[in-house]
This record gives C-alpha cells, structure tokens and sequence, in this order.
C-alpha cells in the first residue's frame, strides 16, 4: 500500500516538474485566458509563435474554463497574481474587473480597432467580436424566427435550447439582449419564451451539444457558429436567424495588471492584439469577428454569415449595477407556471 | 478481542484520519470568510432560497427512492443467479456510470429517452401521440436513477455475498419458500445496506448540479448547489458560499440521521469465506423474473451506453488517441486517479480501525462511542463539502505562501479522495468487520500479529473488497470535473477536462469519441478490480 503510494505521489511529482521550471534566461510575459483559447486548434499556439517572434520573449499561457472564471481567479489572487495581462472578459464583466482595482490603463493606440457600436475604453482593448444569434437548423425548421418577438410568440413545439444567464456569459447575453428590446416588458416577454424553452443549461457546451444532437431545432449561440460547421464540416444546415430589432453582442477584451512587473512586455503584446497577424488568426480559430484589419481576407464562409443591422450593447456601468435585480426578475418570471 | 495496544493503535489511526479531513474541510473554510470583501453575504433565508431549498430535497428524496426501490429487485435476481451468463460483466459495467462525466451520461440518457431518442421513436411508430419527455422532474430522476441504481445494486449485492454460505444451506434443508428466505436470510442482510446505500445516493442527487440544469428544464428546478456555484464563480461572494454550503449540510444532515435510526445491528455471520453457491430459486417462474429483471436493468444502464459508444464511434478514435494531449491527459488523469484512490483507502482503513477498536471495548465508553459515531458521520458528509468552495478556499490558502500550481494536482486527488471516501466506506466497512469477527479470535489464540497476519489473514480476506473500494474510488475520480475546473490550467487536463473543452470549441465529435475511451478505461478498471470475483467461482 505504501509503495503504491509512494509511486503515484511521485508520478504526481513528474508531472508537476514542467510547472515548476521555468525560463531564466528570457523574459517571459504571463497571459491568463480561457480554456478553448489555448487548445491545439484555438489561437493561443498560433499567438504564441507570432508573438515569440516580435518580442524575444517566452509567452505563457495560464488557462481557466472561461471568462467568468478568468475574473474569478483574478480576484482570488489579487495583487499577487502573476498575470501580466489577462485575455478574454468580455465587456459584461469589465466595470466588475475595473472595480477590483487591479488593472491599469493600457496607454496603446487603438485607433486600429474597429468593433460595431465603436467600443473605447482607456483600460481594455477589444481583440474580437460576435454578435449572439439564435442558431437553427434548417432540416427541422422551414421558416425560422425573422425577430425576438417573433421567436417569443412562436410555436411552442418549436424548443429552443439557452444558458442559463446565472452560470454563463451567453445566457447573460440573452437575457440583455431581451432587456435591451423589451425593456419593462421583458418579464412578459420570458413568461412567454418560457414555453418554447426545452431546457436551460449552465454552459454553452451542453446547450449546443443538445441542439447537434437534435434534441432542439434552436439554440442561443453566436452568429458566426455556422462558419465552423462550413469550414469544418462542410455542412450549410445550421444557419443564424437574422432578427429585425437587431443583435445582442459580445466584445472580448484584454487588459493589464497593475502588478505586471514586464509593463513594456505587456503594453506591446496589447498593440500585438490589434496587428493584422493577430487578427488573421482569431476568426478561424476563436470562430468570432476580428476587431481590426486582418492581413487576408476573411475566408468564404465569413461571406455568407448574416450581417446584424442593428447592434444592441448595455454599458458595463449599467450591466454591473443591475446585473442582480435583472437575473432575480428572469428567474421569478421563468419559475412561474 | 483486540489487544490493548491494538485498540490505542486503532484510535491513533482514527484520530488522524480525522485530524486530516477535518483540517482539509475547515482550513480552506476559514480562509473563504477571512478573505470575502466587504459588504457581500445577503440575506440568507429569502422566497428564492426556500424554494430552491425545497426543490433539492424533493428531487433528492424522490430520486433516492426509486433508485433504491429498483435496485432491490436487481440486487436479489443477480445475487440468486450466481451463473448467469455474463454476470460478471453485468456487475461490471454497472461502475460504468459512476465514472462518467455528468453531460456525457447526459447526452447519452438524451439519445435513448430524449425527444429523438430510440424510445420515442418507437413508441410514436407505435402511433403516440404525446412521446414522454426527459426534460423537467422526469428527466432529473430518470437520470438520477441511471447514475444510481447501479451504485445501489452493487453495494445491496456485496450484502449479499458477504452472508455466509450456511444460511443457504440452512434455508435450502428447511425448504424455505422464496418469500421465507427473503424474510429470514436476504432482508436483514439487506436492511445492514440499504440505509447507508439510501443515504449515499441522497446526498450525491442533494448534490447534483450539471444534470438539475441541463434536464431540469429551467430555474424552477434549481438546487443548493447551482446557488453555492453562482455565489462563488459569478458573484465572488464567499461568505453567501460558505452560508448555503453549510445549509445544505445541516439539513442533509438531519435528514441522514433520521435515516441511520432505521439502521439494524450489523450482522457479522461467521462463514467459511467460501463463495456462497444458492440452493434456492430453482423453479422456472423464478428463473423467468431473475432473468427479466436482469434484462431489464441491463438494458437500461446498456442502452444510453450503448448510444455513447455509437456517437463514439462516429469519432476518429485513432487520431485522438495520437494526439500528445490525450496521452497527457490520460496519465495526468490515472495519477490522479490512483492517488486519490490510495488516500481514500487509508482515511477509510483509519476510521474502520477506530471504530471496531471502540466497539470492542468493554465497558462502553459514553464519549468513546460518539467519536465512533462522529467519524462514521464525518465520513459521509464530506460528500456534501461543495468541491468549489473547497478548491477556493485551498487556492486562498496555498496563494498565501506561494505559487498554487506544482499543488493543484494533489490537491485534486485530495478532494477527489474526499469525494470517494463515503463509497469506500459503504464497501469496507462491513467487510472488515465480517472478517474481524470471522478471524479475531484464531489469530489471537495463535499469537499471529503484525505484519505476518497482514499477510496471512487480512490481506487474502480483505484483497476482494479492498481492490472494489479502489476501482469505486478511480472510476469515481476519473470522471470528476468539478475539482479540476478550478485548477485545470493548459498544462494540468484530466481526461473529462478535455473532453468539456472540446465540447466547448464545436468538437462534438472528439467529445464523443473521448467519453467512449474514458467509459472503457473505467470498465477496464472495475474489470481488474473485480478481478477476484473471477477467481472464487
């Protein structure tokens, strides 16, 4: 027993070993971000290279789930955090992020980002976009919603699958998105979508693994999700229902601590985020809209994504004061029967 | 009889065992609430909570019955059919589910009863109208009911096993009916089990947080543990956690002690350690009901299986079994694994020390026997301890005096140890006691001790519960997600870790594809742990 023991701790020790080395000989810069962001197939490896290349630096990645978690571990830490910058809130989450006191102003041009609704803010650079679109899938569904009022008083055996606004950054941006449209009137609106609502779920992963299984025809994702499934799939049956009142959108953002000890290091890798080559990597890996020049054009694909008209984004000042009382109103109009 | 010094060495065992899960439970506690900011932790006791609160315990209670209710029955027919044929796989492959991760089972359940799953498609060809649906309270206890009853129905039929073969020797020359033997040889063997398995199974559905949200249907079914999540990962407010955590094991607690009254002395039959060979249920009404309701069971747990391995297959299984980050994840994912296991065992070796070094005590001692009855408590509800507020608080903790990451892997395997503790409990507890009182008093009269009746007594009489306790515990940790979420960076992925990130990134396929290779190595697992079952018959 002691030997087994013994063993696996010093398995456990082996495996630590790579965490605990660490590069003496160049300076390295620290990235929190997101987990998906870091996978074999996301943008990080690609970031790292480019970047390695412009900076005679290490880039290092620290992944978490997501970007709730990211502010989680963030705040966790404190000043003490060994992030320099952190890659990938979104603008939901940047006056809380703001209100713990740990970023400071990047101080870079970003003249060069061009985001719809024209996001400025002197502490965090947008690096992509995407506006949330309600995905379906055209072999289950011959006329899809043409609006949210549409979708709201549409045919309840027609499901739709969401996120719960609680739990995930795609919920909260349904439950803005019908804020934003409905106004004080959103409480009726959710009393009514409650009925087309198959389930709620805590993650995006488990709606969108509902809606490919076929479970629902709909499900709440972002407008640039088709593109994978070309690219990728070659397939053009799940498409994004354009909505006349407009789109809810998402800006993901990077910003940099106060603490960060390679200041330079980090204010150049911020400009990195906006260059053509970053760009060029993010819509064929982070599957979203760049937020300044690419160096190609966008791929085919990109072409036949529909382009919302209208662009709907609450102030972050206004997200985080009623954050609160909007989920309490969403969950005592979707608990009434 | 245990000698005295083997009753202070027992106690030492316990006292430690305790010393160490209490510290691990609490330190991280403290360190919640000495860091929360100011003006955070609302009022506790709203509408909202209440309702939620009761939600939890409505589903836990209803879940706990027909998981139980239904494995009774499996339980009986498997035991009385000790030659079925591929029982032992059948027996097997019920450690399947508790190795899965939460969604994968999910997904799985979904593609037999979902809306265009097999049943439905069958029964609107059968000309319904109306097909059943999986989503709302239905589909949480259906679920629940999946994830359980195999664990029910493995632990009713190790009660089983254990009776001595005597009994059905004795049953069988008295010419007992089936419903005799049920009365006097299988229902007190059972009723030993059933208010611990009742209790287990309470406390994971009280617990249950992916499958409430993805089947639930919305915010009407919401449980403590979705609250304790959101307070602490979208809220930051750690005293709200720490509050609803505790809530949840105060009245958890209340309810388990309720049940632990009906809880009967053990039964520590003396036997020969022979595997028991059934006399009875011989005729052919008996043999058609075991066989149906083996079937039945089987298909259940087999089906939703069934329909991960053909999504699976659908997967490119060679190249993600090639690809660097599996390998890592795979070996990153046994280390833990197998930590965990060995940890959990030995906190369980310590507390059963304790407790048989107390209850062989003469004259009772009053505060002696509420230790004893502590440790058995403790070891239970630490299942209840939400795996997130302990990892924030661990990460609190550790942040203090340095960097977190070369400890995260141990302290996954810890809190995994933790979370495996109550079932390798539940497992060993009553074999070590049937085999004390089996070989005590010979191996006292024959002065072995030490290591040699290690050896020669313990090791061949506890090898076959103790490698099922650490298959329970490795399948168990192999599946957890909720400690490594936290800690899980790119450079420490477990193998559920891998399989959400490609299921977050479109990777439908390879997620399929990694759950089914996850869902072999645990059966491959319980199939080496098992292994001894293989030998005896």
């Amino acid at each position: 027993m002691r030997t087994f023991l013994a063993f696996s701790l010093t398995a456990l020790a082996v495996l630590a070993q790579p965490l605990m080395a660490t590069a003496a000989d160049k300076k390295t810069l620290t990235v929190y971000t997101y987990e998906s962001f870091v996978a074999d197939w996301g943008p990080g490896p690609k970031v790292k290279e480019a970047f390695e290349k412009t900076c005679d630096c290490t880039l290092n990645f620290v992944a978490v789930a997501d970007g709730v978690a990211l502010l989680t571990r963030l705040k966790l830490e404190g000043a003490s955090s060994e992030a320099d910058v952190a890659l990938g809130l979104d603008t939901n989450l940047i006056q809380e992020a703001k209100d713990t006191g740990l970023f400071a102003p990047h101080g870079i041009d970003t003249s060069a980002a061009k985001v719809p609704g024209g996001f400025k803010d002197d502490v965090f650079v947008p690096f992509d976009y995407g506006h949330f679109a309600v995905i379906y899938d055209s072999e289950a569904i011959k006329t899809p919603p043409t609006s949210l009022k549409d979708l709201v008083e549409g045919d309840p055996s027609q499901k739709i699958v969401i996120q719960d606004p609680r739990t995930s950054t795609p919920g909260l941006g349904l439950l803005l998105w019908v804020k934003s449209v409905y106004g004080d009137k959103a409480p009726e609106a959710w009393a009514k979508l409650k009925t087309r609502i198959l389930t709620v779920t805590p993650g995006w992963s488990e709606a969108y693994g509902l809606f490919t299984k076929g479970e629902a025809p709909m499900v709440l994702s972002y407008v640039t999700s088709p593109a994978y499934h070309m690219m990728e799939e070659k397939t053009e049956r799940y498409k994004a229902a354009t909505f006349a009142e407009g789109h809810y959108i998402q800006i993901e953002v990077s910003g940099m601590l106060k603490a960060t000890t390679n200041k330079a290091l980090a204010e150049q890798f911020l400009a990195f985020t906006l260059s053509p080559q970053f760009q060029t990597i993010i819509p064929t890996t982070n599957w979203m809209m760049p937020a300044a020049a690419t160096a190609d054009p966008l791929p085919e694909a990109f072409g036949k994504l529909i382009q919302p008209s209208n662009t709907f984004l609450m102030s972050p000042e206004e997200v985080a004061k009623n954050r609160q009382a909007f989920i309490r109103e969403w969950l005592s109009a979707m608990s009434m029967n | 009889m245990l000698t005295k010094a083997e009753q202070t060495r027992g106690l030492a065992a316990g006292a430690a065992s305790l010393l160490l899960i209490g510290l691990f439970v609490t330190l991280p506690t403290i360190a919640l609430l000495i860091t929360a900011p100011d003006g955070l932790g609302q009022a506790l006791f709203d509408d909202y909570t209440l309702s939620i609160l009761r939600f939890t315990l409505l589903q836990a209670v209803l879940s706990t019955l027909l998981s139980v209710a239904l494995a009774l029955p499996v339980a009986l027919s498997l035991a009385r059919r000790s030659r079925f044929p591929g029982r032992i796989w059948i027996i097997r492959l019920m450690a399947v589910p508790m190795g899965l991760p939460v969604l994968i089972g999910a997904l799985g359940l979904i593609g037999i009863f979902g809306r265009q799953g097999v049943l439905n498609d069958l029964l609107t060809s059968a000309g319904l109208q109306n097909p059943v649906s999986i989503y709302g309270l239905t589909g949480i206890l259906v679920a629940h009911v999946f994830f359980n009853l195999p664990l029910a129905a493995r632990l009713m039929l190790a009660g089983l096993e254990r009776l001595p073969p005597e009994s059905w020797r004795l049953a069988a020359s008295l010419g007992m009916s089936s419903w005799s033997v049920f009365r006097f040889v299988e229902r007190p063997a059972l009723a030993t089990v059933i208010p611990g398995a009742a209790g287990l199974i309470f406390m994971l559905c009280a617990t249950s947080f992916t499958l409430v949200l993805v089947l639930g249907g919305g915010p009407a079914a919401t449980t403590l543990e979705v609250a304790i999540y959101q307070s602490l990962r979208f809220d930051f407010d750690p005293p709200r956690a720490v509050m609803l955590a505790l809530l949840q094991i105060a009245i958890t607690a209340v309810i388990l002690l309720c049940l632990s009254r009906f809880a009967t002395a053990e039964n520590t039959g003396a036997g020969e350690g022979r595997a028991p060979t059934r006399y009875d249920g011989q005729g052919p009404t008996a043999l058609a009901w075991d066989t149906l309701v083996i079937l039945l069971a089987t298909l259940f747990l087999l089906l939703p299986l069934a329909s991960i391995l053909v999504s699976g297959l659908r997967a490119d299984l060679g190249r993600l079994v090639s690809m660097p980050a599996f390998g890592q994840a795979a070996l990153t994912s046994l280390a833990i694994a197998l930590t965990a296991s060995l940890l959990s065992l030995l906190m369980a070796i310590g507390i059963i020390k304790a407790r048989s070094a107390i209850a062989g005590r003469r004259p009772r001692d009053r505060s002696l026997t509420a230790f004893s009855a502590g440790l058995a408590g403790l070891s239970s509800l630490v299942l209840l301890v939400p795996p997130v507020v302990l990892g924030t608080g661990w990460f609190l903790l550790i942040r203090s005096f340095g960097p977190v990451t070369p400890f995260a892997p141990l302290l996954i395997a810890a809190i995994n140890a933790l979370m495996a503790l109550p079932f390798v409990m539940r497992v060993l507890e009553p074999a070590v006691a049937i085999h004390l009182a089996r070989t005590q008093r010979l191996s006292a009269s024959l002065g072995i001790t030490g290591w040699p009746r290690l050896w020669l007594i313990d090791w061949p009489g506890l090898r076959r519960p103790l490698f099922m306790a650490l298959s329970f515990a490795m399948a168990l940790s192999l599946g957890d997600l909720g400690a490594v979420a936290l800690f899980g960076s790119n450079e420490l992925t477990t193998l559920p870790w891998l399989i959400y990130s490609r299921l977050g990134s479109y990777r439908t396929h390879d997620a399929d594809g990694l759950a089914l290779i996850l869902g072999v190595i645990c059966l491959i697992l319980t199939a080496l742990g098992t292994v001894g079952h293989k030998e005896k018959q």
